[in-house]
């Protein structure tokens, strides 16, 4: 018998009404990748609305800037990505070099692409990893981080820290590489590049994680334009935006003659470099897998750039670059310099009256934009998809807060 | 396009809105006046020479030397600035437009400088605007939700301007 009737006794016994309840998600929760706190308004399981509370990591390490050199601030850019921190001092080296119009010798310039490429894919590891956890799988973590220490290893002999290596300075870096770096990095590499097959079946692949990233929190080009989001995220939208590519000539000539493809899908299919897992059917452009998806290609893509570096860092002549003076006088000027780090545009703003101390210091964070999105994505999701949404964004609050 | 055909044709479309430029500095800048900063903005957004469909950074600038002695040398007079960098996504070039407010509205210590809100241009602004607010102190009209977004909401003073005084204490946490 069809069910018209509204005193049908199967209709009313799903009639149930809920209030609409305030949940505070964080600032302590597991998912929310340090110190964020969501404030969700729900109806039952479906969230309505989505405000992201930030600044609890918040130093201001902007007027700490005003107080230091430039060489005397790197440190401070080493705990605002702290997963990411040779890309953090990239980022603030080069925007200091722009300042003095420094010419870098060619083989710190190769010597940065290894670190920052080797940076990319220690960050891109503990994303993957973490994106696990925060969809309740915990084994990618432990591989994540079993490969991820390697690199720790390596950074760690080049230049003595783990976590905040502050070893790209302005000018070079604070020594060359130690001898056999080259042959211990290569053989890593060597060994990584199958075991990402593993990460694959794991996650990418995997129907649970499909089912979970699929279709969730689609962001449409348009958007993610709009909101400033950057990096993995911009790309996972089918943006093709490389600052690698498309950046100033400061960053650009970095990666002069190296071979690369921006990934980003293009009608319909990603660059095929190398051999990857199909796009499931049930993904979106744009959705929490693609993100995701974009992150496991740039670390195929890191490995081989970092693999074009290395040969071009060992057959090239000269210095690896000398750092400037700890109190190295700065010109009078501006500069703004954006570089692309593993979750997105780092730009660092800084403003000299000719002084060996900045006047003004500005950090411009990619998860800090990247977050600002949450709020339309989670608009009307079920509970359950939040950290889906806020995990496929990979931010760290260490970065948002500065 | 050269830095001085795009001026001028900025100038032809705003005439005196827009207040000056530098093209000489490492990175160009125009001016603009805080009234004609939205119509600019959605200008340069939406023109097909120009496409800036991308707000990067907000930044606040504030010029002001506590030292009277130090002051007289310095060759700027005090000044608030607040810098947005722009960029396209589809042009692929970048632009740095620059709005000069006085140090406090109507020279009146402890109101803040006003300017009109890009919140509506670029959603990027929206968060950018309560940052700047937040620690350098300048007041967004028009922005949809003008609260401090790093520092807590009970906080007193904007901590990047440079006549700031770090509080004694917060909540009974001893500050210095």
């Amino acid at each position: 018998m069809a069910a018209t009737h509204v005193d049908d006794p199967r209709i009313v016994e799903f009639d149930v009404r809920t209030d609409e309840m305030l949940i505070n998600m964080g600032p302590q929760h597991p998912s929310t990748h340090g110190v964020l706190r969501l404030v969700l308004r729900t109806d039952g399981e479906i969230v309505s609305e989505v405000e992201p509370h930030i600044g609890y990591l918040h130093r201001c390490a902007e007027k700490i800037g005003e107080n230091l050199t430039p060489r005397q601030w790197i440190p401070y850019t080493d705990r605002m990505d702290y997963l990411a921190a040779m890309n953090m001092n990239l980022g603030w080296s080069l925007t200091v070099e722009k300042l003095l119009k420094y010419k870098l010798p060619e083989k710190a310039r190769h010597l940065r692409v290894i670190i920052a490429e080797m940076g990319r894919i220690a960050s891109h590891l503990v994303g993957m990893g973490a994106y696990g956890l925060d969809l309740g799988t915990f084994s990618p973590f432990l591989y994540a981080f079993r490969e991820r220490e390697k690199i720790l290893d390596l950074f760690e002999e080049a230049c003595g820290a783990r976590l905040t290596y502050s070893y790209i300075t302005p000018g070079g870096a604070t020594s060359d590489l130690p001898n056999g770096w080259l042959q211990t990095c290569d053989a890593f590499l060597e060994q990584l590049l199958p075991i990402i097959q593993e990460y694959h079946a794991l996650l990418t692949t995997n129907a649970i994680f499909v089912k979970r990233t699929a279709a969730i929190g689609v962001m449409p080009a348009e958007q993610a334009i709009d909101f400033g989001c950057t990096g993995p995220v911009l790309r996972g939208s089918g943006v093709d935006y490389d600052l690698r590519r498309d950046g100033e000539e400061r960053y650009t000539e970095m990666y002069d003659g190296y071979a690369f493809e921006v990934i980003v899908e293009k009608d319909g299919h990603y660059p095929r470099d190398h051999e990857y897992p199909a796009v499931p059917r049930e993904a979106v452009l744009g959705d929490c897998w693609h993100r995701f998806y974009v992150r496991m290609l740039e670390v195929i893509q890191a490995i081989d750039l970092t693999r074009q570096a290395i040969e071009k860092y060992s057959t090239a002549s000269g210095d690896w670059g000398q750092p400037i003076k700890l109190t190295q006088k700065l010109p009078k000027g501006e500069v703004y310099l954006e570089t692309e780090s593993p979750r997105g545009q780092m730009g660092f703003y800084l403003v000299s009256h000719g002084d060996s101390i900045p006047y003004r210091v500005r950090a411009r964070s990619s998860c800090f934009c990247n977050l600002s999105v949450t709020a339309e994505l989670c608009r009307n999701c079920l509970i359950a998809d939040i950290p889906a949404i806020v995990g496929s964004l990979d931010i760290v609050m260490g970065e948002i807060d500065r | 396009m050269t830095g001085q055909d795009f001026l001028a044709t900025l100038k032809k479309q705003f005439g005196d809105k827009i207040a000056g430029a530098n093209f000489e500095a490492i990175d160009p800048w125009v001016e603009i006046t805080p009234d004609g900063i939205v119509e600019v903005c959605c200008f340069l957004r939406d023109d097909p020479n120009f496409r800036f469909n991308m707000l990067n950074c907000i930044s606040g600038v504030d010029f002001f030397e506590p030292d009277a002695k130090k002051a007289a040398k310095k060759d700027w007079a005090p000044h608030t600035e607040v810098v947005y960098h722009l960029s396209s996504t589809i042009k692929k070039h970048t632009l740095v437009l620059k709005v000069i407010l006085p140090r406090w509205k109507d020279d009146s210590p402890g109101t803040l400088p006003e300017v009109p809100s890009v919140a509506g241009v670029w959603s990027t602004a929206d968060w950018h605007e309560r940052e700047v607010f937040d620690l350098s102190g300048v007041l967004f009209t028009g922005h949809p939700d003008m609260r401090r977004i790093l520092c807590p909401e009970d906080w007193q003073g904007h901590p990047l301007r440079k006549d700031y005084e770090f509080p004694q204490e917060y909540h009974g946490i001893r500050g210095r």
